[in-house]
């Protein structure tokens, strides 16, 4: 394996495991509050969260760019807290990534927490348990497995993205060219023989994450698949 | 000291309104009962701080406000114990890690201790089971053990029986009945069932379609006409009586109610012990004299208290022994037949003494 490869995938891993861990961070409350939400707001919001599954990469790609680059709102705050410009380095890939995986991690969560019967809720707190109480003792053990489901989608769809990586990443070894456009640019060097090798691997991955998923799902009895994601 | 003063005026769905001004007994055991959509279950939420009891209302507990137009207490910090219907433990927590979910969230409280409680209530072999694994029964008393250990001022009942079969409902009243002696704890008791609310009950609050008609020690309340307990087949009143001693040979206990013997079927209670009798009208019948040679048991003397037509053809007769009361039930023509007027002299015939814990048998 090259060390092009090698750093794509050390790159690819470290831009989905700081995704996934800050998408868990953000998507709890978020996915916490549309879950016990009705009316107009929440919906919108829902509507936003899930937009970028219908939506084509290269459009959240671009409108990303325009905000990242350096007279960009997002550019020009980001080089005057930290003196770096932010389009086409890690930390824009981060972003892109969040919100580019949100629905994958919200979505599984706020339907778990939906499932929660509020009966239990309601028990907890008559049995002295404010509300933040109830969510860590009563909600969140109920909806482990949900965690490890929005996880495993978020991470590997992560790994996955490849158009608005193109638009704000760009493609610079060992800074911002992850694997999926490692392999483009394999193909467009027409390096077959490499290209399929990575093809395979990502496709075994991601067929082995899927499984052990379902596997997982199907064993415990449930086949309702309720944390499918839907657009 | 003033108890739970409850001032309600809450919208339910299907324009049903919850509306009552009421001064609670702060001890004891308080029983709400009516029939199902009377209000009961939106009463105790509303005490239990998980529904707003609508604009104007207000819940005090000992002077300590719980709701009024200034705000609302959350329930969390109201220390009001629930008991759900259908038991709502936690199915992630096995049954002890769902009764130190209750220890540890006491907030300073005094409280029994963990295995005192599962002592009382037979958990002390279940406590490493699965919530999901137990029986409606031993959810159930789960549920009470787990209710008592945080600490509760005030416990509240929700039909905790209503879900169990005949077994598993009379061990569990049975169990109620001795943390009612035990612990002294202050409960309100919701039930449509009377022979459980005539059984645990010291007071008595009677709701129909919302609000309150009729109010009063439950004893008192049995014996009276003019309630919605009195109601044809329902109606009985209630006997306290203290047991003598036990007929081994014969199967029967004898009791003692206002100086009266009483015979009814063997009681597991100690002689001594003080021992509350359900007394349906449908089983006493009344006659002038005392008869000779019947085979019914128990014939006391009591006297007519008052009259009241239930039906075109019956009637309900109030009959007093000595400082307490017996119903029964006769027809009009008997009563017109025998010249029954108040004030008159009567021999009260029972024909079988139903036994509360032994009625449903």
């Amino acid at each position: 394996m090259s060390p092009d490869v090698l750093d794509a995938i050390t790159l690819t891993v470290a831009l989905a495991s700081t995704t996934t861990l800050l998408l868990l961070l953000l998507g709890t409350p978020l996915a916490w509050w549309l879950s016990r939400q009705r009316g107009n707001l929440g919906a919108l919001l829902e509507a936003l969260v899930a937009t970028p599954l219908i939506l084509p990469p290269t459009v959240l790609g671009f409108y990303l760019l325009l905000m990242f680059a350096p007279d960009g709102a997002l550019g020009q705050a980001w080089q005057a807290i930290t003196g770096r410009p932010l389009a086409f380095s890690f930390s824009a890939l981060v972003i892109g990534s969040v919100i580019y995986s949100l629905p994958f991690v919200v979505q599984p969560l706020q339907t778990a927490f939906q499932k929660v019967p509020r009966d239990l809720l309601q028990a907890a707190a008559t049995l002295g348990a404010p509300p933040w109480d109830q969510f860590r003792s009563v909600v969140v053990p109920l909806s482990r497995r949900s965690f490890l489901v929005a996880a495993a989608l978020g991470f590997a769809h992560t790994v996955g993205e490849f158009g608005v990586v193109l638009m704000i990443g760009g493609n610079i070894p060992g800074e911002t060219q992850v694997l999926s456009i490692a392999l483009y640019d394999q193909v467009e060097s027409l390096q077959f023989a490499e290209a399929h090798r990575l093809a395979a691997g990502l496709v075994l991955f991601s067929l082995g994450l899927l499984f052990l998923l379902y596997r997982d799902d199907r064993t415990r009895g449930d086949h309702r698949h309720h944390w499918r994601v839907q657009a | 000291m003033s108890g739970l003063q409850l001032q309600l005026d809450c919208a339910g769905a299907d324009g049903f309104r919850l509306q009552l001004r009421e001064d609670l007994p702060g001890e004891g055991i308080t029983a709400i009962h009516g029939p199902s959509g009377s209000g009961k279950t939106t009463l105790l939420e509303c005490v239990a701080g998980l529904r707003d009891p609508g604009p104007g209302s207000e819940i005090r507990w000992r002077n300590q406000v719980w709701h009024d137009a200034g705000g609302s207490l959350p329930p969390w910090e109201r220390r009001c114990g629930v008991v759900f219907q259908d038991a709502r433990l936690f199915p992630h927590l096995n049954v002890q890690d769902n009764l130190e979910y209750a220890r540890k969230r006491r907030r300073g409280a005094a409280g029994p201790e963990l295995a005192q409680v599962a002592d009382w209530l037979q958990l002390t072999d279940l406590l490493e089971r699965d919530s999901a694994s137990l029986s409606a029964g031993q959810k159930q008393r789960a549920a009470i053990a787990r209710a008592l250990l945080g600490g509760p001022g005030l416990l509240l009942l929700d039909e905790p029986l209503a879900n169990l079969d005949k077994p598993a409902r009379q061990q569990c009243l049975h169990l109620l009945l001795r943390l009612k002696r035990e612990l002294g704890l202050p409960m309100l008791f919701v039930s449509h069932d009377i022979e459980e609310t005539s059984q645990l009950a010291d007071h008595l609050l009677l709701l129909e379609a919302g609000t309150v008609s009729g109010r009063g020690p439950m004893v008192e309340l049995s014996s009276r006409l003019d309630t919605s307990l009195a109601q044809e087949d329902q109606a009985a009143a209630i006997l306290c009586g203290k047991v003598r001693d036990h007929d081994e040979a014969f199967g029967l206990t004898r009791l003692e109610v206002a100086g009266q013997p009483l015979y009814v079927r063997h009681l597991p209670e100690a002689p001594g012990q003080e021992r509350r009798l359900r007394i349906p009208a449908r089983d006493v019948s009344v006659c002038r004299q005392r008869p000779a040679d019947s085979s019914i048991l128990n014939i006391l003397p009591v006297r007519l208290c008052e009259i009241r037509a239930s039906t075109p053809s019956r009637a309900l007769l109030r009959l007093a022994l000595g400082e307490q009361y017996l119903l029964a039930q006769v027809t009009r023509k008997s009563i017109s037949q025998l010249g029954l007027a108040p004030g008159d002299q009567l021999f009260a015939q029972i024909k079988s003494v139903a036994l509360l814990s032994e009625a449903r048998e």
